[in-house]
């Protein structure tokens, strides 16, 4: 439950000398977004901070978010932050099971009503549609969120599929899956989007909400905009390329040797928004576009039924018998010369391609 | 799979010059400018390069092009991090990581000297306290420093 205790006396006990304390709030300026310059007033305001009470509901989801989030690789602060909040519910990572799980969720939201955090991962089957598509203890989604929700401070839907409906919501949705916000209208909901989203953006909004005790500014998909203010194109090392018009035409191509910009190969970054190009994956090792692969838009509204993931933003959307309407769509955004563009050299990729047959392979080995 | 050996591959062991990404030349106008400003009015600057877009090897050329200064220190709080100043004096590297040795910070600091440096005046306070209680016992060893302090 709830503890009294403040962030810097919990810190102090888990043996962080004040040095530690400054580096851990320049670390969680970091994390936050915000310039480092930020750290005393972070220092500062996390010496007052309470415990709050998390209650975290997994709904239609992969568990995926809650992996990014427990297999992040900087354990020191993302494991201050998880230490510091009081997680009374979290069925995945949980040892409670069946009816002592839910005992403890019911106590925690009866305890702390009105102050929880609720935090949300996985889409849910609307009011409409099946409860039976996604139950807990016999519970439906849509009830227990609802429940949930009445006594919850803030909600924050973590991940694509919270967010947005995610794959479970994408054609053709056979669960009826709704997001957060498609429920929640009475009291605030953040949506940290992403298939999974980067695991420092979800301690982000924690910390944030940590050190000012309320919600941060948010864009107009609900996201905050400390972490999705930017495009991905905006913060992508290969922008220079862009601006030059060096392109990789395919996956292997001197262009891709040479780390070009991957915009003709399908990425999704100028009109995605996400931390990704800054923040990076795997305790900062890298990230899909500096693997060589171009961003899927992954935190975007729908981005399973934006057309292909490999098809330029300038391509025409949808399949061939559509062509001529997306077309007229697609064009309208960025000219039909360019969707004329991407069809010549997609035309030209098929005729050059040379494919390699599994009987041909098995020859040669 | 028992024949892989026999497929021709030919591996590259480096690429045949270096990709120049270009994204670490535009850092040193910024810290110019905090230079300025700590040569001016003593106006001290951070930068964190883990919010910039570097592609591979942008930051190996920033800190090669930064060099190396006379002062360099280790601190062992929350993990270890290393300061060391640049060859461009009050311009400060500050690597910060975990106990594990992975990295929580990159900051450039322009100041005379780093904040993570300085003695925190909290602890200044305790110090004062445990000294008058040492010089108060009379003698004998000196009450040893609080581990949580």
């Amino acid at each position: 439950m709830a503890a009294s205790k403040t962030l810097g006396e919990r810190l102090r006990e888990h043996g962080v000398s004040r040095r530690g304390f400054l580096k851990f709030c320049a670390a969680t300026a970091s994390m936050m977004a915000l310039p480092p310059s930020m750290a005393p007033a972070i220092a500062a305001a996390l010496e007052k901070a309470r415990r709050p009470s998390v209650i975290w509901l997994s709904f239609q989801e992969c568990t995926g978010c809650t992996e990014s989030l427990t297999r992040s690789f900087s354990p020191t602060v993302e494991d201050l932050i998880l230490d510091v909040i009081s997680l009374d519910y979290h069925h995945t990572l949980q040892a409670a099971a069946g009816h002592q799980a839910e005992a403890a969720r019911e106590q925690a939201m009866k305890e702390n009503h009105g102050e929880y955090l609720l935090i949300v991962d996985g889409s849910l089957p609307g009011p409409d549609a099946n409860p039976g598509y996604s139950t807990i203890a016999g519970i439906s989604n849509y009830q227990m969120l609802k429940e949930a929700v009445a006594g919850a401070k803030a909600v924050v839907a973590v991940g694509t599929c919270a967010a947005f409906g995610g794959l479970p919501a994408a054609a053709p949705n056979p669960s009826g899956a709704v997001s957060v916000m498609d429920i929640v209208k009475d009291k605030p909901v953040i949506n940290v989007s992403g298939c999974p989203p980067v695991p420092m953006v979800i301690t982000g909004v924690l910390a944030q909400y940590l050190v000012f005790g309320k919600l941060p500014e948010l864009d107009e998909y609900h996201r905050p905009l400390a972490f999705f203010g930017q495009s991905i194109h905006d913060r992508c090392y290969r922008r220079p390329f862009y601006d030059k018009g060096l392109f990789a035409e395919s996956f292997d191509d001197e262009g891709a040797r040479k780390g070009w910009c991957l915009y003709r190969l399908g990425c999704k970054g100028p009109s995605t928004y996400n931390a990704c190009a800054t923040m990076r994956w795997n305790s900062g090792t890298s990230w899909p576009v500096e693997s060589g692969h171009p961003c899927l838009g992954c935190s975007e509204p729908k981005f399973w039924d934006a057309g292909g993931f490999y098809a330029p933003l300038s391509a025409p959307l949808g399949s061939p018998g559509n062509t001529l309407l997306a077309a007229g769509i697609a064009g309208a955004v960025v000219g039909g010369a360019a969707a004329a563009m991407a069809r010549k050299r997609a035309a030209k990729a098929e005729t050059e391609r040379q494919p390699v047959k599994i009987d041909e392979l098995e020859q040669k080995l | 799979m028992s024949g892989l050996n026999g497929i021709g591959l030919v591996v590259e062991d480096h690429p045949s010059q270096p990709i120049e990404w270009d994204n670490a030349l535009p850092i040193l106008h910024e810290i110019r400018h905090g230079l300025h400003r700590l040569s001016g009015g003593g106006e001290p600057t951070l930068i964190d390069l883990h919010a910039l877009p570097f592609g591979p090897g942008d930051e190996e050329r920033l800190l090669e092009l930064l060099g190396r200064g006379e002062v360099e220190a280790d601190i062992d709080a929350l993990g270890p991090t290393r300061v060391w100043e640049t060859a461009f004096p009050g311009v400060w590297l500050v690597d910060h990581r975990n106990a594990q040795g992975e990295r929580l910070a990159l900051h450039i600091e322009i100041a005379s000297v780093p904040e993570i440096l300085r003695s925190q005046s909290e602890d200044i306070a305790d110090a004062l306290t445990r000294l008058d209680a040492c010089i108060a016992a009379g003698a004998g060893a000196p009450n040893p420093p609080p581990t949580n302090a």
